[in-house]
């Protein structure tokens, strides 16, 4: 699964931008509008947003590098996030990180080279009653078993 | 919708909402909170609306899809009212039963609570005593709401407290009132909440903000996300009555972007309030104006912090600032800002409405009204609870919690988040409150609990938290980015068995450091998980460091894992399993982990059938030599 051109892409942020007036104070949900319509942040796009809402293009870079929910490099159809808090962890969340790294052979932060997958951890998702816990797009898989995770992966096209 | 125009026309319509519904309707309620919607609750409540139009009783029955009522661990829930009957971790193939059968008034047995002592089937959902032990004035709403749905609030009498506040009470009336509730903030600092407002009202410069801290950023803490998700009215109307109270008229809730039902329940209750002229301007015909925006959050622990908070507010970085005037006189653009917990709102109509007598009648003398804690970990009954301040953590462990899950020994429950510490069994009978648990060196923080039983490790445990701050640590000041990384460089060497003697006086030096020169309380509080796992679990540190030994057997660096070869019945599962072929054997050839290749990640030990249980876990002693090739062959009987 390729990515958009940037034509695509600056189409797709200027439809965003419009909706926002152009305050400086909301560079922080533009961006985070931007990363869930392309999945990522592309150079052209963190310009555009720059001059639109006025705002040096150092600043937005240091936003973006600072906060964990936006990338600099496209992502995967899918993010794969592993929870990694307290509760999952006493639950065995470390292994089941080791067997997602292994079976889609790419560490966190990263995106298997067909663009399907990208796996990110989370520090607590909140639903500590069911942890271990995956979430693959949208949907959440609970207490986990090690040989949960290939087949759950498997089930994705 | 016409807008509401005075504390009347309020009232009349929550009669009118009240008396157009009748009480003993039948209604199917679906927990639709996270962790339900997780275990496939959605499912289950299509198959409820499905299964009414076929069977034709949508006229005659309701159907409603609430807010969290706690029991997660059930998931999902659904109750039956008006009878009030719960069903637990109800499947969308059980739905027709329950939906016949409670038309007949009947009840399905096999999916009611059965109470693990004396087996005997509870089907009220109040008598179960995860429930019953409780005393939820904040959060058993959640259970009758439906959170898009204003009406539902209105029907409970909400918004009832702020038309009290606004035509029958002066500001300072109501400042006088939370003053004499004794109400503390429930984000974990415990500041007086009257004394926060009061320094917003007094201090100069207009406007000034009011704000919602939503950024719930402890991992194994949901009671927020659980409060906003299915009742996000109480947290609009406590931050209304504050707004009034501080001359606010414009007002942030801050949500983490993690919590994405969370942020867009309480999107949908602004504009509702804004409808019947709850909210915005002219609030019920009075004359005080009040508009509230959300502001998402981008990931980063940091920014639950007051100050970091309102720099994310501002569209930048949540880097924290250097408090020498409060948030409250100077926070959002150098304005007056008071920021509270989503709870301590909650507990605001509570207060108006009832009185701060009665609040103050609830928990201890210091320690006024109730909290919601999220019981997560090694526990049976994990889920949130509320219960008054100054109850024993025994109680909640073990009488809501229902004790240490798989039969396993309790080994201390973790407090307070990342800034809090663990506390080991001889003071489970201590009071959790704001001060209690801080002579401990834990903090209550913001009700965060995790369990943890003898399978874990407290070296690892505090190894975690620190890992976590060092990730989180915004990097503005140095001794929190480099004091925590080189915290976590000592640990790490200590579960990797290459531990010194010395390390523990290092430990101790940075923590003293980080306390004394951090800049905000992630760094100041940053060395507390292994302060308090040194205080009480120090014989752990020392086996790790001196006999390169992981007691709880979880730091990988200090274990082996053996076949036993009188056990092994050479199935070949484990072979199949081992992540990267390690394991050697085929049939009737007893099983060999080639322990130079084995990474010890225990897949062998858990898919070992335990009827054979031929794996051994070990640490601190030697492998014993493998099982000679020629003994390897089982010879079988027939």
């Amino acid at each position: 699964m390729a990515t958009d051109s940037n034509d695509v892409n600056v189409k797709k942020i200027n439809h965003i931008l419009a909706q926002y007036k152009g305050e400086s104070n909301l560079l922080i949900q533009v961006l985070l509008e931007v990363q869930k319509e392309l999945r990522w942040l592309p150079k052209e796009g963190l310009t555009r947003i720059s001059q639109e809402l006025n705002v040096p293009l150092r600043q937005v870079y240091h936003a973006v590098t600072f906060y964990k929910a936006f990338s600099l490099v496209p992502k995967g159809k899918y993010t794969v996030t592993v929870c990694m808090g307290t509760a999952c962890h006493v639950r065995g969340a470390p292994r089941i990180l080791d067997r997602v790294e292994r079976v889609l052979d790419i560490n966190p932060g990263e995106t298997t080279p067909d663009f399907k997958f990208s796996l990110e951890t989370v520090n607590c998702l909140g639903c500590c009653a069911i942890g271990p816990v995956m979430v693959v797009g949208d949907d959440y898989h609970g207490k986990l078993s090690l040989d949960q995770v290939k087949l759950t992966l498997d089930s994705y096209d | 919708m016409p807008k509401l125009r005075s504390g009347l026309e309020l009232e009349e319509l929550r009669k009118g909402i009240v008396s157009s519904r009748d009480p003993n309707r039948l209604c199917f309620t679906v927990c639709s909170g996270t962790a339900c919607l997780a275990v496939g609750s959605q499912k289950t409540y299509a198959n409820f609306e499905a299964e009414l139009e076929r069977q034709r009783l949508k006229n005659r029955v309701d159907l409603k899809a609430t807010g969290c009522p706690g029991f997660c661990e059930r998931g999902p829930i659904v109750v039956v009212y008006p009878q009030g009957v719960c069903y637990l971790r109800v499947q969308p193939e059980d739905v027709t039963e329950i939906v016949s059968r409670s038309i007949e008034g009947q009840i399905v047995d096999r999916l009611l609570y059965v109470d693990p002592v004396t087996g005997e089937k509870i089907a009220h959902e109040l008598d179960i005593p995860f429930y019953k032990y409780q005393n939820r004035l904040i959060l058993g709403n959640n259970r009758l709401i439906d959170a898009t749905k204003i009406e539902d609030y209105i029907a409970l009498g909400g918004y009832r407290a702020l038309a009290r506040a606004l035509f029958d009470m002066t500001p300072e009336q109501v400042m006088a009132e939370i003053e004499k509730a004794n109400l503390r903030g429930r984000g974990g600092g415990g500041f007086p909440t009257a004394r926060k407002w009061k320094s917003t009202r007094d201090a100069p410069g207009k406007p000034k903000y009011v704000i919602v801290n939503c950024d719930e950023g402890d991992p194994g803490a949901f009671m927020n996300r659980a409060l906003m998700e299915g009742n996000p009215h109480s947290v609009l109307e406590g931050l209304a009555i504050g707004a009034y109270t501080m001359d606010s008229h414009e007002g942030f809730v801050y949500v983490r972007q993690e919590y994405p039902l969370a942020a867009d329940n309480i999107a949908i209750a602004i504009r509702q309030a804004e409808n019947y002229g709850l909210l915005g301007k002219a609030i019920l015909g009075s004359g005080f104006d009040f508009i509230v925006k959300i502001h998402k959050g981008a990931g980063a622990f940091v920014s639950g912090e007051s100050s970091a908070l309102m720099n994310a507010i501002e569209g930048k970085v949540a880097e924290p600032r250097p408090k020498y005037t409060h948030t409250a006189e100077k926070g959002i653009w150098d304005k007056p800002s008071c920021l509270n917990n989503v709870e301590t709102w909650a507990d605001v109509p509570l207060i108006i409405n009832s009185g701060a007598e009665w609040f103050a009648s609830i928990g201890t003398e210091k320690n006024r009204g109730t909290k919601i804690f999220s019981l997560v970990g090694k526990v049976n009954n994990t889920g949130l609870v509320e219960v008054p301040l100054g109850t024993p953590l025994r109680d909640i462990i073990y009488r809501m919690g229902g004790g240490v899950s798989g039969n396993k020994k309790f080994k201390a429950v973790q407090t307070g988040g990342p800034s809090g510490g663990c506390i080991p069994e001889q003071y489970l009978d201590s009071s959790v409150d704001f001060d209690e648990l801080t002579k401990l060196g834990a903090m209550m923080g913001s009700g965060g609990m995790i369990v943890t039983d003898e399978d874990t490790c407290m070296v690892d445990f505090a190894k975690y938290f620190v890992h976590f701050l060092s990730e989180e640590s915004c990097g503005k000041c140095v001794p929190c980015r480099e004091g925590i990384n080189h915290m976590l460089d000592v640990l790490t060497r200590i579960t990797e068995g290459k531990g010194q003697a010395t390390d523990i006086q290092l430990l101790e030096d940075l923590a003293r450091m980080l306390k004394e020169a951090s800049l905000c309380a992630l760094g100041q509080t940053a060395a507390n998980p292994v302060l308090t796992t040194l205080k009480y679990f120090r014989l752990e540190y020392d086996a790790h460091i001196n006999e390169k030994r992981c007691p709880a057997g979880v730091c990988r660096a200090l274990l082996a894992f053996y076949v036993e070869a009188d056990k092994c019945q050479a199935c070949l599962i484990c072979a199949r399993n081992c992540p990267v072929n390690a394991i050697d054997g085929g049939k009737n050839l007893i099983h060999v982990i080639d322990q130079s290749k084995c990474i010890r990640c225990g897949t062998c030990l858990e898919v070992c059938p335990p009827r054979f249980g031929a794996i051994r876990k070990i640490s601190g002693e030697p492998v014993p030599a493998p099982i000679p090739e020629q003994a390897r062959v089982i010879q079988r009987k027939g």
